[in-house]
């Protein structure tokens, strides 16, 4: 177990505080006089001020306290809230961020910060005033004092005895009880202080002791204190403070109510509440502990199988299902609803909206559903990339819209729900939709197609996925990464999930992902070439064949199939992993698919199917292809997992090097 | 036995380093996340001192802290809490909403242990 270290804690803190303050900004740009959502910025901030200065963030507490005070300008109605500062105090959020991480000049913040001035139309914020300035001390010989404390003082929790306590060890005193200021009974509220003391404290005593001791009431009580004379010649100036007792109202003006419901605070409530905070490294840990405790399990159980005890065998299944429940809490554990990563976009469609001076609305749905924090994590590239083109290609311009009889502000339907055991997440436009025209002579004019080749609307949209494929007549500023859809493609399915593409000219585009809910743990066939083992995700599994040995030696060198009067290409894992050992006298085929391609993938045993826990390559060998992962199997031996995807993918290169040499 | 305090604070980070000089301190320490649940956590015991942020969502300190005044079982708990130094009037207004004490952010563990001594009279 780590020590609990605050300022670890205070960093995480610090990024959802960021975030809230950013979500409620973005608000914010729809309704700038909202009263509420600027009262959220402005705590959001203030937080952040505080605790940053608490653990030694100084120079982000010191370049918040700016922005704080901007906000409390607007707040107090002294500036009014525009899109400008908005922006600028987006601009500002990342530069907080950045010293949250460590990873920003402080220097940076000063460009901001004259932006920021100009947008709230004020001058360098003047510093605070300093603390009250402590009393010139001069030696004395001793104070008369006569005090008395505020009425509400012992209802308010102060403990009257304690100060008397204080003052005496300040130094030789005596202290007298008043009773001439207790009014009749009659007129008594038993609670109040309404005792006056006086004391003679003799010593060299610093007027500012004595402050102290009354530090908490000092502004709201009587109190006078004289010198005592023979060691100061200096006439005695009665110093008293000033005394408005008894003290004030409470103040009703300044309202007590909580504020009203804002993004960032419905956020706030559902994180704490009766919720416990957990780094996510911890629940990594605890997955493979668990993974273990499977692996150990089911030898356990391989073992009890194989002897004749009744009592074995009945704990072994008692520890069977106890780990299978176990495992599917710690799965719940790392569930995650997508409101984390949707909000993410929120911004991110903000500044396209700016960049491409396009107006665009972008909604969410089914922010509730969960996915596997890793999951979602990984998600969030190609989600980036989807949506920039949704917004930079997808979207008209609003004169483009209305000329169209749409609406001028475009929308962006960002949606997820759960079915079965996957998430599936759609990004939709109502922009201008898949240009057909464009897409056929783009891919004809790269090879990829031959002019002529009759092409099901289907096959001719699937294009958009080849690599190297991009359809932007011009590169703009927003897509130009060079980063195609292909690339989308492939991260998309190393989350063994599905990309499709739904198209209508002229009235937008649906983009549909459909990823596991986890990664954790996989179903999948467990296959044997020579003596390795291998696991393929059983959701890529289309089917397993038989390949007898004459087909085999039919297909020498050509390496197709014929399924249902469709050539699959097919690989033989004995080639692509080398393996010395002979083949089997029956091989199989297993098809797997991603999407519309598929791949055969010969093997020489098809052992069974296996709900396996997944466990990542170590770094070295992470660079390699068509491994995903590996799995530690009930005999404790260790198969590779497939990446089916890569697999697909090098399927096509051979049929594509079959088609050239036809 | 030691004097048990309540923390109430929306910032997981500042009610963990309270907790953890407290503690080291010799005192109990129960945690609130914001004034609901702070005034729902006094309501069940009876706590020796309250230390409270102001700035919370979900009922602030100031409300929590009247809240806590209105009801005769907590008169003269005493309650301390915590402020930035732009917040004079709001110091003013914690001070008559019944605040006993208070402790500039920011601050060191030994400034907080100082000021639940002074508050609890040792």
């Amino acid at each position: 177990m780590s020590i609990e270290d605050p300022t670890v804690a205070f960093r995480v803190e610090a990024c959802e505080l960021l975030d809230q303050v950013e979500q409620a900004l973005l608000d914010l740009t729809h309704r700038l006089d909202d009263a509420a959502l600027i009262d959220s910025v402005f705590r959001g901030l203030h937080t952040l001020k505080g605790s940053g200065a608490m653990f030694g963030f100084d120079a982000l507490a010191a370049f918040t306290h700016h922005i704080e005070s901007a906000f409390d300008r607007v707040r107090k109605g002294r500036a009014r809230a525009t899109l400008e500062l908005v922006a600028t105090v987006l601009t500002a959020r990342d530069h907080m961020r950045a010293l949250v991480e460590g990873d920003a000049v402080p220097q940076d913040g000063g460009a901001i910060l004259a932006r920021l001035a100009a947008a709230v139309d004020a001058p360098a914020i003047a510093p605070t005033a300093p603390p009250r300035p402590a009393a010139a001390d001069a030696a004395t010989a001793g104070w008369q004092l006569s005090f008395r404390l505020p009425r509400q003082a012992l209802a308010h929790g102060t403990n009257a005895l304690a100060l008397l306590d204080e003052l005496r060890a300040l130094g030789d005193c005596t202290l007298v009880a008043r009773r001439d200021t207790i009014p009749p009974l009659d007129q008594l509220a038993e609670r109040d202080c309404l005792v006056t003391w006086d004391a003679t404290l003799r010593g060299d005593v610093p007027r500012a002791a004595i402050d102290d001791v009354f530090l908490f009431v000092l502004d709201d009580m009587e109190l006078s204190a004289t010198p005592l004379a023979p060691a100061d010649p200096t006439p005695a100036a009665t110093a008293a403070a000033p005394a408005p007792a008894p003290a004030r109202e409470p103040d009703r003006s300044a309202s007590g109510q909580p504020a009203p419901d804002t993004f960032g605070e419905r956020r706030a409530r559902v994180v704490q509440g009766e919720l416990v905070r957990v780094p996510a490294a911890r629940l990594d840990t605890l997955m493979d502990r668990v993974g273990e405790l499977v692996i150990a399990q089911s030898r356990l159980s391989q073992l009890a199988g194989d002897r004749h005890d009744l009592q074995l065998r009945s704990v072994a299944e008692e520890v069977e299902r106890l780990a299978a429940e176990l495992r599917d809490t710690m799965m719940v554990l790392r569930m995650v609803p997508v409101s984390n990563l949707f909000g993410r976009f929120r911004r991110l469609v903000h500044d396209l909206a700016r960049e491409t001076g396009k107006a665009i609305a972008l909604e969410t749905v089914g922010e509730s559903t969960e996915i596997d924090k890793t999951v979602g994590e990984r998600l969030f590239d190609p989600l980036v990339h989807i949506l920039r083109n949704a917004c930079d290609h997808g979207l008209e311009t609003p004169d483009e819209r209305v000329t169209l009889g749409k609406g001028a502000t475009g929308t962006v339907r960002l949606a997820a729900h759960q079915a079965g055991g996957a998430a599936v997440i759609t990004v939709s436009d109502d922009g201008r939709g898949v240009n057909r025209a464009r897409v056929r002579a783009k891919t004809e004019a790269s090879g990829l197609v031959a002019p002529g080749e009759v092409l099901t609307d289907a096959e001719l949209l699937a294009l958009i996925f080849h690599p190297g494929f991009s359809t932007a007549a011009a590169v703009t500023n927003l897509s130009g990464r060079g980063v195609g859809m292909d690339v989308v493609k492939r991260e998309i399915e190393r989350l063994r999930g599905t990309i499709e593409l739904v198209s209508t000219e002229g009235a937008g585009t649906t983009i549909t992902l459909r990823i596991p809910l986890t990664l954790a743990i996989i179903d999948g066939l467990l296959v044997r070439v020579g003596t390795a083992r291998f696991v393929i995700p059983l959701a890529a599994v289309e089917e397993c064949l038989e390949l007898s040995a004459e087909e085999d030696r039919r297909s020498l060198g050509r390496s197709l199939i014929t399924l249902r009067d469709r050539l699959v290409p097919f690989l033989r894992l004995r080639e692509l992993f080398a393996s010395d050992a002979p083949p089997d006298a029956f091989q199989k085929i297993v098809v797997v698919a991603t999407g519309r391609e598929r791949v055969g993938l010969v093997v020489d045993q098809i052992v069974g199917s296996h709900q396996t826990v997944v466990k990542a390559l170590s770094p070295f060998h992470r660079g390699i292809g068509s491994f995903s992962g590996a799995t530690v199997l009930g005999d404790g031996g260790v198969a590779l997992i497939l990446d089916v995807a890569q697999l697909v993918a090098r399927g096509q290169q051979i049929e594509a090097a079959m088609e050239q040499a036809a | 036995m030691s004097a048990s305090i309540l923390t109430v604070d929306d910032s997981a980070s500042l009610r963990m380093a309270i907790r953890i000089a407290l503690t080291g301190a010799g005192y109990a320490v129960t945690e609130a996340c914001d004034g609901a649940d702070g005034l729902s956590k006094a309501a069940a015991t009876r706590f020796d001192l309250i230390v409270t942020d102001l700035n919370m969502p979900n009922m602030d300190g100031l409300s929590m802290i009247r809240a806590l005044r209105e009801q005769p079982a907590q008169a003269g708990v005493p309650i301390v809490f915590l402020s930035t130094e732009s917040d004079a009037e709001v110091k003013a207004q914690a001070k008559a909403a019944g605040a006993t004490g208070w402790l500039v952010k920011p601050f060191e563990p030994e400034q907080l242990i100082r000021v639940v001594q002074k508050v609890l009279g040792r």
